[in-house]
């Protein structure tokens, strides 16, 4: 955790582009059933570095495995197809230079990506290039310059404007996931906090496993995580500093509080308080510690999720006599319902673009992860299981990140607990790799912006 | 539609039946039973005293005290009264077919629905204390209505 350091980078244009148009775009709002066709060229470096790089930091071919970063992410997406490093006619270092367009489009590759690494005075400059192999041009350059442990996430990065730029929308690959690592038979789980970065690598966990933990979320900045922690057989909400691994219990409640998330400025928790049978809506703004009761009725209410303007609350009630789904102002008042199809609903939350609720759903034994409008309209379900919950939206609102757990079998073993996600458009589920069993996944915000 | 769920438990409870009197035979062992959706069966009980049992089970979604859940728990106000120092903890729980928020909420009002009854049969409130564990620690890991009848419960344990 102390190794989560705010990372040291600079960024600089090395190349401005002198008009501004392009011609290969990749359009998000749909299903992609024709990904674009793209090269990734290995990022050329010199000799010089390249021995420097092995022999003081036992690092080989960094090139090589930086490029694969950007590979993977993009081929994630399910939006590109990266076409195979073997049909690549060009060498890295001329390509980068100036693609002879003709190879390329060869290949039938539409969008190429090449680089170069230096590594001089303790310093990884890297530099990338994305071109536009049918209009023969250049679509962007920038340059990086880090420590050269940090080159992972300077692959993030890369990808992340790579993917800007090609979409028009921001990436979110230069992010983490904060989850639930699970191990041990169903009916004794060991849970323990962990943290990874969004395409599986560099796991850290953050609490021993010595009590049960769950509901794990960022604040904004995504250097504090507030969680459920059974610490002394006490449910409660705490806030974890990250960095320093600080912990802290939230409020002073003589009950179970719970399901925790950061307002969007990451002043307040928000939270639910259980006592004598019911659970209701609280906040606790951190800086004054004022506790505010938001919700006060006799039914459930829990899993709240702030707007992204802060404004309003989504949360999850029986008040109906089943769980539902309903938006309220943040005062708490102008509570209505907003789930009105058949089944249960449950675990709302805000998309950060203001203008979707993601949700689970229970109907005829299958669980389903879903999205409607803010207004309970335009209901769309993604995906349905025996069992998942807990969607997470990606920091541009167009992937959602979620558990699923098998169903035993009738000696009541083969219990498992993965990480999954799909697109907003109900196109590319896939499985999320993760050390061990896990759940309850939180997507950071970017780390760089 | 409440009707057609209904209708629809007593359908999947026959066809359960009728499962579980096949397994029995197959087995050989008495894997406990259900009426509606709450389960009736001993399998996963245990006791605080001689004929005191230590939990009560609810339907799916609900924390209403069936007649035999109010006569366990006037079974352990009993013994609670008779020995005056004893303290509890009810722990209460769900099953896995529901988001895990919601159910620590469900498995603290089940476990204050045990808790309510204990205190109406003259038990005091600073001798019993609550917990929920929601979905996390079921007793039977099967995933079938009868291993999730078993789980959607409240279990009194002796905290001193």
């Amino acid at each position: 955790m102390k190794k989560l350091k705010i990372l040291f980078f600079s960024l600089f244009f090395i190349l401005i582009q002198s008009v501004s148009y392009s011609l290969i775009e990749v359009d998000i709002s749909r299903g992609n059933l024709n990904p674009l066709p793209i090269s990734v060229s290995p990022l050329f470096a010199d000799k010089k570095s390249n021995n420097l790089l092995k022999n003081d930091l036992k690092i080989e071919n960094l090139g090589l495995k930086i490029a694969d970063v950007i590979e993977n992410n993009l081929e994630q997406t399910g939006l590109f197809n990266t076409l195979s490093r073997e049909a690549f006619l060009q060498k890295p270092d001329i390509a980068h230079l100036k693609p002879r367009f003709e190879d390329w489009a060869l290949i039938k590759s539409q969008a190429l990506i090449t680089g170069k690494i230096t590594y001089k005075d303790e310093k990884l400059k890297v530099e990338f290039r994305l071109w536009d192999v049918l209009a023969g041009r250049e679509m962007l350059a920038l340059a990086f310059t880090t420590v050269p442990n940090n080159w992972r996430r300077i692959g993030h990065i890369i990808s992340d404007k790579i993917y800007e730029r090609l979409t028009g929308e921001k990436g979110y690959f230069d992010t983490r996931i904060i989850y639930v690592a699970e191990a041990g038979p169903k009916t004794q789980r060991v849970k323990k906090l962990a943290i990874m970065d969004q395409d599986g690598f560099n796991t850290k966990y953050l609490t021993l496993g010595n009590e049960l933990v769950l509901t794990p979320r960022f604040n904004p900045t995504n250097q504090m995580v507030t969680y459920l922690s059974y610490f002394k057989n006490l449910p409660r909400v705490y806030l974890l500093d990250i960095e320093t691994g600080m912990q802290e219990v939230v409020g002073d409640f003589p009950g179970m509080t719970f399901a925790p998330r950061f307002s969007p400025d990451g002043k307040k928790i928000i939270m639910s308080f259980a006592k004598d049978g019911n659970s209701d809506i609280y906040t606790m703004n951190l800086e004054n510690r004022i506790v505010e009761r938001i919700t006060n009725h006799p039914s459930i209410d829990t899993s709240p999720s702030f707007s992204p303007d802060g404004k309003y609350i989504t949360f999850n009630s029986d008040r109906s006599g089943f769980q539902q789904i309903y938006v309220m102002k943040s005062d708490g008042s102008s509570v209505r319902r907003i789930s009105f199809g058949r089944g249960l609903y449950g675990t709302p939350v805000w998309s950060p673009r203001g203008d979707l609720i993601a949700f689970t759903k229970l109907h005829k034994g299958k669980f389903y992860i879903g999205v409607m409008r803010v207004d309970g309209s335009g209901e769309r379900l993604l995906t349905e299981n025996y069992y998942q919950e807990a969607p997470s939206w990606s920091p541009n609102g167009r992937v959602l990140i979620f558990y699923r757990e098998t169903k035993t079998d009738s000696e009541g073993k083969g219990f498992s607990a993965k990480l999954w996600s799909i697109d907003l458009t109900g196109y590319n589920e896939r499985k999320v790799e993760t050390l061990t069993d896990a759940s309850d996944p939180s997507w950071s915000s970017l780390l760089s912006n | 539609m409440i009707l057609n769920k209904i209708y629809k438990n007593a359908f999947l409870v026959v066809i359960l039946g009728l499962l579980l009197s096949a397994c029995a035979t197959q087995k050989k062992a008495s894997i406990g039973q259900m009426q509606g959706d709450v389960y009736t069966g001993t399998d996963t009980v245990e006791y605080l005293a001689d004929g005191v049992a230590d939990r009560v089970f609810f339907a799916t979604n609900e924390s209403v005290l069936t007649t035999a859940s109010r006569d366990t728990l006037r079974k352990q106000a009993a013994w609670m009264r008779k020995n005056s120092s004893v303290t509890v903890v009810l722990e209460g729980h769900a099953d896995e077919r529901g988001t895990r928020e919601y159910n620590l909420a469900l498995g603290e009002r089940r476990a204050n629905a045990a808790k309510d009854y204990l205190m109406t049969y003259g038990i005091s409130a600073n001798r019993i204390s609550v917990i929920s564990y929601g979905k996390e620690r079921p007793v039977d890991s099967g995933s079938n209505p009868l291993a999730w009848s078993k789980n959607r419960r409240s279990v009194t344990v002796k905290a001193n």
